[in-house]
């Protein structure tokens, strides 16, 4: 019985793991490669959970939808939902320097959130929407989430292939390029707008996958699922903490950072009864302080950029 | 006719608050070059203390005024010393990501001393006044009043006194402040205690109209920002009409939107405004 309940532990850790590895290689993306500062992380992974959640729950009257399609056009659904919002977003504010792309976000955010809230026809408002299948559930019998968890880690290695065939390509030669010297970039004949807004689409579908992903995991989604910042904030932790700019640093950041946060929960169940809320605020103070000490001790994190080898050494 | 003109007076107050907070954005913009966006948390912040000294204390509103602004003041000064100068060598950017941390240390550490409920000043309704069919409530004078002043004293800090000079001149041209022998390091300190002093009188005035709640300063960040891009960045007069246009344009909107797409309405604003003319109405940087 104890043995189950650590499994069981243990794959809810590494499929929540895996998830919140999607996000911050599609953060590595946009940040690490290009410098794009992206503060609306959660806008992307909760129009991401929303997508997939229409297209794929049993139909419903008090939401769109359901189409009661399969999981696999719920994904490729999430990635272009998140995509198309990420092209706008981006066509309008990409020229810009990146603190106005950072004060941008943070509103499509908060616009997302309102939407997600308001709009009940569509989302069913603060109820949320619910029924949402956890495919390959029945894959090991009696484990119903292990089945899930093989299918997270198929996603997860496919996008780490894809973003780090990326950034070896000559496409993600030139991220690198805008985001050491944009002049230069320019000079060269780098179509800098161009560059920029692919990136950020690209990350943002990366995004909405992990959003995509988590929806199916949890079989329900509501507005407060996606704290817009708390999402967000944990997510540039995660990508801070491991290295900016390396996707394994990423990979690792969500792995310790998923950890130490888990582990100050284990840190606020010790407090008091009745203090739930300070336990919880205690939570985010303390992510907040790791990442500060971060920022002024290791600012190139765990695993550093590396400058990927040429192909002829 | 009536209704617009109660449409004014909420715009009034609601822009003149914004205003408070968008000439402290502003300045450090311009100055440290940096988006703060912990600015809407030292709001709330400035908030909570004038709670303590008036709810709690019993002090007088005025007293308990004071005593919040300096006291966030001192707040922003500490953090200054211990984060944000040590990063201030790196990239600009790496100081935005610190403040987005410091904005969640501050309101974790807001939700941990006084829980997540709504808290007002004082309970109880007030009767507004009535005008010609339009209802002001005496709080909103207050307000207004209290902003007038605010702004009175920014003025005169700014264009009569040295470190005010000072500072104009950092946030125009921050290497021909230092090279004309102007200490930018006390400039530096001087421009977090204006802007942070301006935040809490921003956080007390939002909390008298409304209530207090952990996350009213967050939800002001974005209408915030928006007034002190609409200004032009460095441009603290501009900040406040900036301010004001926002605040006319978020009450406005009521009258087509549904109230809770306010927020959005501020968003569009600045985009527009980041669009067509990136320096603001007041060719700020860009």
């Amino acid at each position: 019985m104890e043995l189950t309940g650590l499994l069981h532990y243990g794959v809810f850790t590494l499929t929540m793991v895996g998830i919140y590895g999607v996000l911050a290689l599609g953060l590595n993306v946009q940040w690490g490669y290009t410098g794009m500062l992206n503060i609306g992380v959660a806008a992307f992974y909760a129009v991401g959970a929303y997508t997939t959640a229409i297209l794929t729950a049993a139909p419903s009257p008090d939401h769109l939808g359901g189409f009661g399609l399969p999981f696999i056009v719920g994904l490729v659904g999430a990635g272009v939902v998140a995509g198309l919002l990420a092209l706008v977003v981006g066509l309008v504010t990409l020229n810009l320097r990146s603190d106005y792309l950072a004060i941008a976000s943070i509103g499509i955010a908060e616009i997302v959130r309102l939407v997600l809230k308001n709009e009940a026809w569509m989302t069913n408002g603060v109820r949320g929407i619910a029924g949402i299948d956890t495919p390959l559930a029945s894959l090991v019998p009696g484990y119903a989430d292990l089945g899930y968890l093989v299918l997270v880690g198929v996603i997860l290695a496919l996008v780490y292939w894809g973003v780090q065939r990326a950034f070896r390509a000559p496409w993600g030669r030139v991220l690198r390029a805008l985001r050491e010297n944009e002049p230069a970039a320019l000079a060269a004949g780098k179509n800098v707008l161009a560059f920029r807004v692919s990136a950020f689409v690209l990350g943002s579908v990366i995004m909405g996958l992990g959003g995509a992903l988590y929806a199916h995991f949890n079989g329900y989604v509501s507005p407060s699922d996606f704290q817009p910042m708390l999402a967000t904030f944990l997510v540039w932790v995660m990508l801070i903490a491991g290295g900016s700019g390396n996707n394994r640093g990423a990979l690792l950041g969500a792995l310790v950072i998923w950890l130490v946060w888990s582990g100050t929960e284990m840190l606020a169940g010790l407090m008091p009864e009745g203090l739930g809320t300070q336990a919880s605020a205690l939570r985010v103070f303390l992510v907040g302080l790791l990442l500060e000490i971060i920022l002024l001790t290791r600012p190139q994190g765990l695993l550093p950029e590396k400058p990927p080898r040429r192909v002829d050494e | 006719m009536t209704e617009i003109l109660q449409l004014v007076i909420y715009g009034l107050v609601l822009g003149s608050i914004i205003s408070l907070g968008a000439i402290g954005v502003s300045l450090i913009f311009g100055i440290l070059r940096f988006a703060h966006f912990a600015h809407g948390d030292l709001m709330t912040l400035g908030a909570y203390f004038a709670l303590v000294f008036y709810g709690t204390l019993e002090l007088p509103m005025p007293v308990a005024f004071v005593v919040a602004l300096a006291l966030t003041a001192g707040v922003a000064v500490l953090l200054d010393k211990l984060l944000y100068r040590q990063l201030r060598r790196s990239s600009p950017v790496i100081l935005l990501i610190a403040s987005v941390g410091v904005a969640l240390m501050v309101r974790s550490v807001i939700q941990m001393v006084w829980g997540t409920s709504n808290v007002v000043y004082d309970q109880g309704i007030t009767m507004p006044y009535v005008v010609w069919g339009l209802r002001i409530k005496p709080d909103w004078l207050v307000i207004l009043g209290g902003v007038a002043v605010l702004v009175t004293a920014v003025h005169i800090f700014l264009q009569h006194t040295t470190m005010g000079k000072a500072m104009r001149a950092t946030a125009d041209n921050m290497d021909l402040a230092r090279i004309s022998g102007i200490d930018t390091e006390r400039v530096v300190m001087w421009t977090w205690i204006l802007g942070a002093a301006l935040a809490a009188a921003a956080g007390i005035f939002l909390g008298m109209d409304t209530r207090l709640h952990p996350v009213m300063g967050w939800r002001m960040l974005l209408p915030v920002f928006a007034a002190a891009i609409l200004g032009g960045i460095g441009r603290p007069y501009g900040a406040i009409v900036g301010g004001l246009i926002i605040g006319f344009a978020q009450e406005f909107s009521t009258l087509v939107l549904p109230p809770s797409y306010k927020t959005a309405v501020a968003f569009a604003i600045m985009v527009i405004m980041l669009v067509v003319r990136p320096t603001g109405l007041f060719r700020g940087r860009s």
